[in-house]
């Protein structure tokens, strides 16, 4: 597919399953083994599709005995979560270890902390409900699209509230615990096992920011970064990942109630997004893109104007700590030409 | 009328971390330029709330209202007479 094509269909985004299995199973033992010296991999497994195939990859390329998944739910977690987390590593014969992260994060004031963020713009919201916060849909017009707090009372009513900007940074920044504390107990079993820790973003997390600096963003490899969420669903087919995940919807898994990826960040389908990501990567005018995903071309543009705000916003997600100056990290610096 | 230096006193101290050697026109797009990302347009607006005691409707989340200096004092006067 090159810029001038007036052919943009969904095969764009086909992919030889198995040519990309055995090219990112190469990188892994080249990254693992070669690069990093390492004896194995962890990665934490949250039944999704792509940390399933992640596992899978891992496996592949380095054995199933030298691949470590975490099963760490949190009080917040889908009680499924964890049963789809073995079923995957069932599957590939992987060890799992099960640490429920959820003390830590009481410790760290995460649920508490999160919960005044909320009782700003909700004030009777307790303990005793649940919530998720929610985007609208960018599809629905050219307003700003606003971050609310939906919260379910024990009674099963719902109170909906557009968040402030001190509420939603509260509620985000208590809610990135979970990621953090996730890759905190990653390291902690790479570290005791000599392992490279593995990241499971797909490349609209990746490009998109949607992850948390030194939380799920934070990796050795990222081994399916690159790859459009569509094509890791053809990879976990090769790969034989159970159906169960493959039919699952994606979800972001940190809320108490039950929130899709599309609600809390990306507003449209992934496979919808998927291609217009492809379509503006590729320099596909919007109006050969819309058709094939049956938006209209306004629609579409207004998908491309908000990829990329998200990306201006996400480089300082991807930026590396800032020097005042190069410094040399490999060799001997003390005894170099004497 | 103060409120267009007052709002371009907001956004510079803001977004631009003071005046420094940053030309901000009363008519440049906050999103366009840069200047301002969806955190912002919260910050923004909750700036708007407090200082002139409006209520900022979710239909009145709009470019047209709110992405530059301009348009925000031209919003905020239609908010003000009202």
């Amino acid at each position: 597919m090159g810029a001038t094509s007036t052919t943009f269909s969904r095969s764009a985004l086909h992919l030889d399953a198995a040519r990309e299995v055995e090219r990112i199973a190469e990188a892994i033992r080249a990254t693992v083994f070669g690069t990093m010296k390492r004896k194995g991999a962890v990665l934490g497994v949250s039944g999704g599709i792509d940390s399933s195939v992640c596992a899978a990859l891992c496996a592949r390329a380095l054995g199933p005995e030298r691949v470590t998944g975490l099963l760490m739910p949190e009080a917040d977690s889908a009680p499924e979560t964890t049963d789809f987390g073995a079923l995957a590593a069932r599957s590939l014969g992987i060890r799992t270890v099960f640490e429920d992260i959820t003390p830590i994060l009481e410790a760290a004031g995460c649920y508490m902390r999160r919960d005044a963020a909320i009782r700003e713009v909700v004030p009777d919201y307790t303990p005793a409900c649940k919530s998720k916060i929610v985007l609208p849909n960018m599809l629905d017009g050219d307003s700003y699209r606003l971050f609310s707090v939906v919260v379910q009372y024990p009674d099963g009513t719902h109170a909906r509230a557009r968040l402030t900007s001190d509420a939603y940074l509260g509620i985000l920044a208590a809610t990135n615990f979970k990621q953090r504390v996730r890759k905190m107990m990653e390291y902690h079993y790479a570290d005791r096992l000599q392992a490279a820790v593995v990241g499971t973003p797909n490349r609209l997390e990746y490009d998109q920011g949607f992850f948390v600096k030194l939380g799920d963003g934070a990796a050795d490899l990222k081994p399916i970064a690159h790859l459009y969420k569509t094509q890791i669903y053809q990879l976990a087919e090769y790969l034989g990942v159970p159906d169960a995940i493959r039919q699952r919807p994606p979800t972001t898994d940190t809320y108490s109630l039950s929130q899709s990826q599309e609600e809390f960040y990306f507003s449209v389908p992934f496979d919808t997004l998927d291609l217009c990501l492809f379509g503006l990567n590729h320099a596909v005018a919007a109006s050969e893109v819309a058709p094939t995903v049956a938006l209209t071309t306004e629609q579409v543009e207004r998908i491309y104007r908000d990829i990329a705000a998200k990306r201006k916003v996400a480089e300082y997600l991807h930026s590396p700590p800032m020097l005042v100056e190069e410094m040399r990290t490999r060799g001997n610096v003390e005894h170099a030409g004497a | 009328m103060v409120l267009v230096p007052e709002i371009r006193e907001f956004i510079v101290a803001n977004f631009l971390f003071g005046p420094a050697d940053h030309t901000l026109e009363d008519d440049d797009s906050f999103l366009a330029s840069g200047i301002i990302d969806s955190t912002g347009v919260l910050e923004l607006i909750g700036f708007l709330e407090k200082q002139y005691g409006i209520t900022v409707e979710n239909a009145e989340l709009l470019p047209d209202n709110l992405d530059s200096v301009n348009k925000v004092a031209s919003f905020v006067r239609r908010k003000l007479g009202n």
